[in-house]
């Protein structure tokens, strides 16, 4: 059963496919698409060029008077801050760290998750729940109920477990001592499900025929994982860490709740925030977004690159 | 493919046709535990949300934990009744979830249409242009909508959260809209021209049943997405268009610091997402992967 997918390919490429489809006329067939681009276009792009053109600007809203060109000095002044500098280095930081730690541990539980036992649907599901709570709710819970030194869960339970013993228990205040470790776990807790779900449908898709025949060939566990399974799952992994990392470079409710940016947790969006919100220096604001934006830039282009091989695997098929 | 979705069934007989031996699976009993135990340590934090907030204060702010405490509804009340009511912000997160998640199917279904189906010349460019703006950090987005809005007297307004919501989600919706009506058969979409449909009817009869489970996937990562949003709804809304993540936000430093009550607001606000994603578990991964896994 050929699938429109294989149709699309055929027609674009010239004449249109003999027979039964009408041929319509090449602005018919845009008009479906224009709503959406045009929509698109005024509310994401002409934004994007208004903060080009205020990053060029001087303008702070608590001087209202003094709004004139500046040329590259707020560009100037984001490149020699060291909360910036500190800021970027942080959201490095955050975003690798989250990444890659949800990816390995999503990985290992989907591995689990592979196997059929007893309660399995059950599992997944109380897996799935982190990610299901509102980001800002969760970022609440990890603050006040888990990790407050004084009635937070953890350090209830480091004192009942000493309480077993009869010995004092410590009682670390994890935010203040680990800031940006408190604030990667938040975050890891909440995004394993989503690796987790991804590389667990990856897993489901394997040629499990042409692994049989391999273990009948006497390839044990390991050798199987390693040369079979993983490269089938390597574009469900950059998948993975890729849409994981567009999502947290943008992370603002953790970092927002947990710390309010401060012990060196401020990464580029709240910095970009506070510059706007606080400080009202919109030249400056500006200046960093368009920074942010082209560094994105070049992450988007290795994402839509991995996308794109999915994309015309699934075409080819 | 879906997940619950599992392998061919293993030979039951060889070549020579004896039967084969199954392969015992060494520990496998030590993995089915560990997977329990990682299940269990990953829904800890939400099952103590949930049970917190049915306790008294005193008892929630114990240490060692009272786990075994009795259970109350002074959370809840205190949270409904005590203070703001949540109930506005509440209303408007349903309002700009529901009204943008419509919009973005309205646009995005004739987008997919005219990306799959019934194609424009390069629609792979298009369609990596939609993909890429949702690539591009809303934030830098943020000051001029800001001050788009204080210009033209939309601060505060619902309506302003929900065409951001839309734009917000609909790139995601396209691509995977456009993944899903490509699934649709060919062979069903001529013989329904060779009978003479026009196109309402093709829509409605051959495409839509095939594309239903789609719709509700794309519905609701939409759904989500446009409920957790806090950024722009925190620096666009004050009072009148406040949204619960707003609220919650503001919630705690007003109040203080109750745990329970916290905690049954956390609960009450996360709940709609918590049902809608629990309802529909495999429509969640193809909407988080975009339309790449089914």
């Amino acid at each position: 059963m050929t699938s429109v997918a294989e149709k699309t390919e055929a027609s674009t490429a010239g004449a249109p496919p003999p027979g039964v489809m009408r041929r319509t006329s090449a602005w018919a067939r845009r008009a479906p698409l224009l709503p959406a681009l045009i929509f698109m276009i005024i509310v994401t792009q002409l934004p994007f060029v208004a903060t080009l053109v205020i990053s060029f600007m001087d303008w702070n809203a608590y001087y209202p008077d003094e709004r004139g060109f500046a040329g590259v000095d707020n560009f100037v002044r984001v490149f020699t801050d060291v909360n910036m500098r500190d800021a970027v280095w942080t959201t490095i930081l955050l975003t690798a760290g989250v990444v890659l730690l949800s990816l390995i541990l999503g990985l290992g539980i989907a591995l689990l998750l592979d196997r059929k036992f007893r309660g399995r649907g059950a599992v997944r599901t109380m897996m799935i729940a982190p990610f299901l709570v509102v980001p800002v709710a969760a970022a609440l819970l990890w603050k006040h109920a888990l990790y407050n030194p004084e009635y937070g869960l953890f350090n209830g339970a480091l004192t009942w477990i000493w309480g077993i013993f009869g010995a004092d228990p410590p009682q670390p205040d994890w935010i203040s001592n680990m800031p940006l470790w408190s604030v990667i776990f938040a975050l890891v807790w909440q995004w394993t499900p989503f690796m987790m779900l991804i590389l667990l449908a990856g897993l489901q898709g394997r040629p499990l025929d042409v692994i049989e025949a391999a273990r009948i060939d006497g390839a044990n566990d390991w050798q199987i994982f390693r040369s079979m399974t993983l490269p089938h799952l390597r574009q469900y992994l950059e998948l993975g860490a890729l849409l994981g990392s567009i999502y947290i470079v943008q992370n603002f409710d953790a970092v927002f709740t947990i710390t309010s940016g401060g012990l060196g947790t401020a990464n580029l969006p709240y910095t970009i925030y506070t510059i706007f919100y606080n400080a009202h220096d919109y030249g400056r604001a500006s200046a960093a977004a368009v920074i942010v934006v082209i560094g994105t830039i070049i992450i988007a282009t290795f994402a839509l690159r991995t996308v794109s091989s999915l994309f015309r695997e699934e075409s080819g098929r | 493919m879906s997940i619950t979705q599992t392998g061919p069934i293993a030979a039951t007989r060889d070549d020579r046709g004896q039967p084969v031996k199954k392969r015992k699976e060494r520990g496998g009993a030590w993995f089915s535990l560990l997977a329990w135990v990682v299940g269990i340590l990953f829904v800890l934090p939400v099952v103590w949300m949930v049970l917190t907030s049915f306790h008294s204060e005193p008892d929630a702010a114990q240490n060692p934990p009272a786990v075994f405490a009795p259970l109350t509804l002074e959370g809840y009340r205190e949270f409904f009744t005590g203070g703001a009511s949540p109930w506005p912000p509440l209303l408007n997160s349903l309002t700009a979830s529901v009204v943008s998640t419509v919009l973005v199917l309205v646009l995005s279904i004739p987008a997919a249409y005219a990306l799959s189906i019934k194609p424009v010349k390069k629609w792979t460019d298009t369609l990596f242009f939609f993909l890429s703006t949702k690539m591009l950090p809303v934030v830098a987005g943020l000051l001029p909508l800001y001050l788009f809005a204080q210009n033209t007297g939309l601060l505060d307004n619902i309506w302003l959260l929900i065409v951001f919501y839309t734009s917000m989600n609909l790139p995601i919706a396209v691509w995977m809209m456009r993944s899903f009506l490509s699934e649709v058969p060919v062979e069903m979409l001529e013989a329904a021209q060779m009978d003479g449909a026009n196109l309402v009817k093709t829509m409605r009869s051959v495409i839509a049943p095939v594309v239903m489970p789609g719709i509700a996937a794309t519905a609701l990562i939409c759904f989500i997405f446009s409920w957790n949003e806090l950024l722009f709804a925190r620096v666009l809304t004050a009072t009148v268009a406040e949204t619960a993540p707003v609220f919650l936000t503001s919630f705690v430093t007003s109040q203080g610091l109750f745990l329970a009550q916290l905690c049954a607001a956390a609960f009450v606000v996360s709940l709609p997402v918590l049902v809608a994603g629990f309802a529909a578990q495999d429509k969640l991964v193809q909407g988080l992967s975009l339309g790449s896994v089914k």
